[in-house]
C-alpha cells in the first residue's frame, strides 16, 4: 500500500520535463504529493503542511538539471532538507564530570523503556563502564521482576525498594538512593527506568519532575515507539515542558513502520535523537542515523538496500582495479564484460533498477527480463580476446563477422560500440568527480547514468545500453 | 480537494508559531466551528470540507479513509439538496460510525450476554507493548463480575516476568492462571489452558500471548501454531481472535491488521490507552477494511478501566477536541 514517493514523484513531475525550471506550478502537483507521503508515513498534519512548504521555497526556481529528471531533483532535495532536518550527526550521551552519570529514562506505557533500559545497560558494559540500574516503576505489575530479568542477562545490578516482600511505591526514594548504592559501590553510570505515564496524567507526570529535581541527572531520555501517529507532537511535547530532556530515543525500529513520528518530534522539540531500538534483543540498538530515517519517511528505503547489496557483492579490489582503468583509459570490452556479470550476480536485474530513484517508475511495467545483457554478451564473447582488449580494430569486416557469430545486426555491433566508446567518457568523467572513493558506489553511479541520463532502458526505446 | 492545496508562505519563526497554532486547534470543537462555518448555507463549502479534513487526519483515520469519508459526505449533500447545520453534523458522524463493523451476536462484547460455547476460547495478540496483559485482566474481572468463570492462560512465555506479571492480573481478578516455566512452548501452554478450563467446566478462557511485531514471520508463524493446537482440544477454538491496537498508532496500525489477520484472522479489536489525547482514529480505516468489528476500549491502568465499545460515542470524542 506503501508507493515509494519517488515513484510517485516521477509521476507528479512528468508535466516539468523539458519545462526547463521548477515554478510554483509545475511543483504545486508534486509537493501535494509529498505531503501525502508525509501524511500516510505518520508527520503531524500540520508538521507536514509546513514542511512541504519549506521544500516548496527551496525548490521554486531551482533549474531542472539535464542529467536526471526533475523527479530525482526533487526528490533529492526534499531528502536532503529531511535528513538535515533529522539532525546531521550522531550525538552521545553525556558524562557527569564526577561519576556517576545519572541518566533518566521517561515515556508513555509500552514504549519500550525498561527494554531500553536493559539494551543501554549492555551498551555501557561493552565499553568498559559499570551501570547499575534503578527499577523506579513501581506501579506496573512485576515491572522490577522484568528489569531484574533483563538486567541478569547483561549481569548489571538493579537497585529496588521492598519492604515485607512488597515494592515500596515510592520512584523518588529509589532513584535518590539507587545513586547513593553507585556512589557507595563505585558504579559510574545510574539508568533509571521509570513507569509508563499519561503526558495528561498530572500526578504522574509531577512524580518524573520530582525524580529529576532529586538526582539532577546528566541525561534525560524520552523513549517514545516509532509506530507513533498524530499525537507524537502532543505527548513530545508535554514530557519535554515538564522535563526538558536531552534526547529522544526510538523505538520497535525493526517493524515496517514508517517512522514519521521522527520529524513530528523534531519539529516540535528541538531535540536530538539519539538511539534507535530495533529488536527484542539486548544487543538490537543502534545510532540513529538521519539519512536512512528520512528514506524511511518517504519511502525510500529500497535505496540504501540497493546500496548495500552493491557494496557486497562488488568486491574492493577488483573496483580499485577498475577505477585505475577508467582513470587510464585502459577499460576496455573485456572488462565492460566482466562488469555485467557483476551487475548480474547483483539480483534480478528489474529489482536492482526499481531500487534506483526515479528509475522505478520506469521499468516498473516493463518485461525486463533477467537475459537483458545476453545480446551484449553474445556480441562481445563473439569477438576475440585483442578486439577485446583493443575496440578501436574492429573493422568493417570483423564486425560483420561479430553480428553473424552473435546472431545480431551489423547496425547492433556499431551501435555497442559507439555507446561503448561514449560510456567510457562518461565514466572518465565520474571517476574524476568521485575521486579515490569507495567502489561501491561507482558502481551505483554507473548504473544511475544507464538508466537516468543515458536516455534508454532496458526494453524503453531508444539507444540505452543494456536495451540494444 | 482543497486541503491538499493549501500552501503559504513563512519563515522558520512565524512556522513555529504557526505551528502551535494548529496544534491548539485541535483542541477546540470542531463542531462549534462547523455550526459558524455552515450557518445560512446551503451546499458545503471548501472550508468545512478542510476542516473535515484536518480533523480526521489529525485523529490517524489516514489520508485514503478520509478522503473517502470527504466523499460519502459531498455525495450525501449532493443528493439531499439542502441540509442544516444539525443534519451536517449528525450526517458526517453517521458517515464515519458506518464505516465501522457492527458487533457480531455470534461474537458478543457485553460480559453479560449469554456465551454461544463453553468454554468459549479468546485469544489477544499484538505488537509489543499495546496492552495485551492489562486488557485480559481487565476482560476476566468483567466476566468474573457478570458471574462467569474465567481461567488465563499464560502463554506469553518470552518476555522477562510476563507470567509474573499476569499472576498478578489473575490474582486482582480472583481468577486462576494456567501457566508453566519462562521459556516453554507457548502452544503446549495454551493447550492447557483449554484442557483446564474445559475440566472445570469454565466459561471463558483468555489465552495471553507474547508481544511480536508483525513483520517477523517465524514469530506470526509461532501464533497460527498456539491457535490451531487449541482448535484440536476444543472444535472451533480459538472463538475470538482479538488484536489489541494502541490508539497512539498511526497507519502502522493497518499493516499490523493485515498481518495478524493473515496468520490467526483476527476476529476483534480492541482500542488501548484512549485515556491519553490519541484519538485512535486509525480503527475506523481498520474496521472497515478488514471487516472486524472493535469490541473494547482500555482508559487506563486500572481493573475497571476497560469499555465495551460504542461507536457514536467514538466517533464524537474524535471531534471534540481535547478538554482538560
Ligand atoms: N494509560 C493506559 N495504559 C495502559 C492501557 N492499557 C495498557 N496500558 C499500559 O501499557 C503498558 C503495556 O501494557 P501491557 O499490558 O504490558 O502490554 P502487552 O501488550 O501485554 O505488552 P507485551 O506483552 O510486553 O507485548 C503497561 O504499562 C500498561 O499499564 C490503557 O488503556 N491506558
Ligand atoms: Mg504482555
Amino acid at each position: 500500500m506503501f508507493e515509494s514517493l519517488s515513484e510517485k514523484l516521477e509521476g507528479a513531475l512528468q508535466s516539468i520535463s523539458g519545462q526547463g525550471r521548477i515554478n510554483e506550478l509545475n511543483v504545486a502537483e508534486t509537493m501535494r504529493e509529498i505531503r501525502r507521503a508525509l501524511l500516510n508515513a505518520d508527520v503531524n498534519y500540520q508538521v507536514a503542511k509546513d514542511f512541504t512548504n519549506r521544500v516548496k521555497e527551496k525548490a521554486t526556481g531551482e533549474e531542472v538539471l539535464t542529467s536526471v529528471t526533475p523527479g530525482q531533483q526533487l526528490t533529492k532535495i526534499v531528502y536532503d532538507e529531511l535528513t538535515h532536518f533529522l539532525g546531521e550527526e550522531h550525538e552521545d550521551i553525556e558524562y557527569a564530570n564526577e561519576p556517576p552519570t545519572v541518566i533518566l529514562i521517561a515515556g508513555l506505557q509500552g514504549s519500550g523503556k525498561t527494554t531500553f533500559t536493559a539494551k543501554l545497560a549492555k551498551h555501557f558494559v561493552k565499553e568498559g563502564h559499570a551501570p547499575l540500574l534503578a527499577a523506579a516503576d513501581v506501579y506496573r505489575p512485576a515491572a522490577v521482576d522484568q528489569l531484574q530479568k533483563l538486567a541478569s542477562q547483561v549481569s548489571v545490578p538493579v537497585y529496588s525498594v521492598e519492604e515485607n516482600g512488597t515494592i515500596v511505591q515510592d520512584a523518588v526514594r529509589v532513584a535518590e538512593e539507587a545513586v547513593a548504592e553507585a556512589r557507595r559501590t563505585a558504579r559510574d553510570i545510574v539508568i533509571i527506568d521509570t513507569a509508563g505515564r499519561m503526558h495528561i496524567d498530572e500526578r504522574m507526570m509531577q512524580e518524573v519532575a520530582d525524580i529529576k529535581s532529586a538526582v539532577d541527572p546528566n541525561e534525560i531520555l524520552f523513549v517514545v515507539d516509532s509506530m507513533t501517529g498524530q499525537d507524537a507532537v502532543n505527548t513530545a511535547k508535554e514530557f519535554n515542558e515538564q522535563l526538558d530532556y536531552d534526547g529522544v530515543v526510538l523505538t520497535k525500529l525493526d517493524g515496517d513502520t514508517r517512522g514519521g513520528a521522527a520529524l513530528s518530534i523534531r519539529s516540535v522539540v528541538n531535540k536530538p535523537i539519539k538511539f534507535a531500538s530495533t529488536g527484542e534483543k539486548l544487543d538490537a540498538l543502534t545510532p540513529f542515523y538521519p539519512d536512512r530515517m528520512a528514506q524511511r519517511i518517504l519511502g525510500m528505503g529500497d535505496v540504501v538496500s540497493f546500496v548495500e547489496r552493491a557494496q557486497e557483492q562488488y568486491d574492493q579490489k577488483q573496483a580499485k582495479k577498475l577505477q585505475r582503468k577508467i582513470r587510464s583509459q585502459d577499460f576496455d570490452l573485456q572488462d565492460f564484460y566482466d562488469q555485467l556479470q557483476r551487475i548480474k550476480k547483483m539480483g534480478p536485474l528489474q529489482d536492482l533498477l526499481g531500487m534506483i530513484p526515479g528509475v522505478g517508475n520506469q521499468v516498473k511495467d516493463l518485461d525486463v527480463d533477467d537475459d537483458a545483457f545476453r545480446h551484449i554478451e553474445a556480441m562481445i564473447l563473439s569477438m576475440t580476446p585483442e578486439e577485446r582488449a583493443n575496440p578501436q580494430i574492429l573493422n568493417g569486416t570483423r564486425r560483420r563477422r561479430i553480428a553473424k557469430g552473435s546472431g545480431m545486426r551489423v547496425r547492433d555491433v556499431n551501435q555497442m560500440i559507439k555507446q561503448f566508446r561514449d560510456m567510457k567518457k562518461m565514466m572518465k568523467k565520474m571517476s574524476g568527480l568521485t575521486g579515490s572513493g569507495q567502489g561501491g558506489m561507482d558502481l551505483q553511479k554507473l548504473m544511475d547514468r544507464m538508466g537516468g541520463g543515458g536516455g534508454g532502458l532496458p526494453g524503453g526505446g531508444g539507444g540505452g545500453l543494456p536495451g540494444m | 480537494m482543497g486541503i491538499f492545496d493549501r500552501f503559504t508562505r513563512t519563515n522558520d519563526e512565524q512556522e513555529q508559531k504557526k505551528l502551535e497554532e494548529g496544534l491548539e486547534k485541535t483542541r477546540t470543537s470542531f463542531f462549534g466551528k462547523l455550526d459558524r462555518l455552515v450557518r445560512g448555507k446551503d451546499n458545503v463549502d471548501a472550508e468545512v470540507l478542510d476542516e473535515l479534513e484536518e480533523v480526521l487526519v489529525t485523529s490517524d483515520v489516514g489520508v485514503d479513509t478520509t478522503l473517502d469519508i470527504i466523499q460519502h459526505v459531498e455525495e450525501r449533500v449532493a443528493q439531499d439538496q439542502y441540509v442544516s447545520t444539525q443534519e451536517l453534523n449528525r450526517l458526517i458522524r453517521d458517515e464515519i460510525a458506518k464505516l465501522m463493523l457492527e458487533d457480531a451476536p455470534e461474537r458478543p462484547a457485553d460480559f453479560d450476554a449469554p456465551l454461544p460455547d463453553k468454554p468459549y476460547v479468546i485469544m489477544v495478540v499484538g505488537v509489543n507493548g499495546v496492552g495485551k496483559t492489562t486488557t485480559i485482566g481487565k476482560m476476566a474481572y468483567r466476566y468474573k463480575q457478570a458471574g462467569k468463570k474465567v481461567v488465563l492462560g499464560a502463554a506469553d512465555t518470552f518476555r522477562a516476568a510476563a507470567i509474573e506479571q499476569l499472576d498478578i492480573w489473575a490474582e486482582r481478578a480472583g481468577v486462576p492462571v494456567v501457566k508453566q516455566k519462562h521459556g516453554a512452548d507457548p502452544a503446549a501452554v495454551a493447550f492447557d489452558a483449554v484442557e483446564s478450563a474445559e475440566s472445570q467446566g469454565a466459561d471463558v478462557v483468555i489465552i495471553d500471548t507474547a508481544g511480536r511485531l508483525h513483520t517477523k514471520g517465524g514469530l506470526m508463524e509461532e501464533l497460527a501454531k498456539i491457535k490451531r493446537v487449541m482448535g484440536k482440544k476444543v472444535t472451533a477454538a480459538p472463538h475470538e481472535v482479538l488484536l489489541v491496537l494502541d490508539a497512539s498508532t498511526g497507519q502502522n496500525a493497518i499493516r499490523q491488521a493485515e498481518e495478524f489477520t493473515n496468520s490467526v484472522d483476527v476476529t476483534g479489536l480492541a482500542l488501548t490507552k484512549l485515556d491519553g489525547t490519541a484519538k485512535g482514529g486509525v480503527v475506523i480505516g481498520v474496521s472497515h477494511e478488514f471487516q472486524v468489528p472493535v469490541k473494547y476500549i482500555g482508559v487506563g491502568e486500572d481493573l475497571d478501566d476497560l469499555q465495551v465499545f460504542d461507536r457514536k460515542g467514538f466517533v464524537e470524542a474524535m471531534f471534540e477536541g481535547v478538554e482538560r
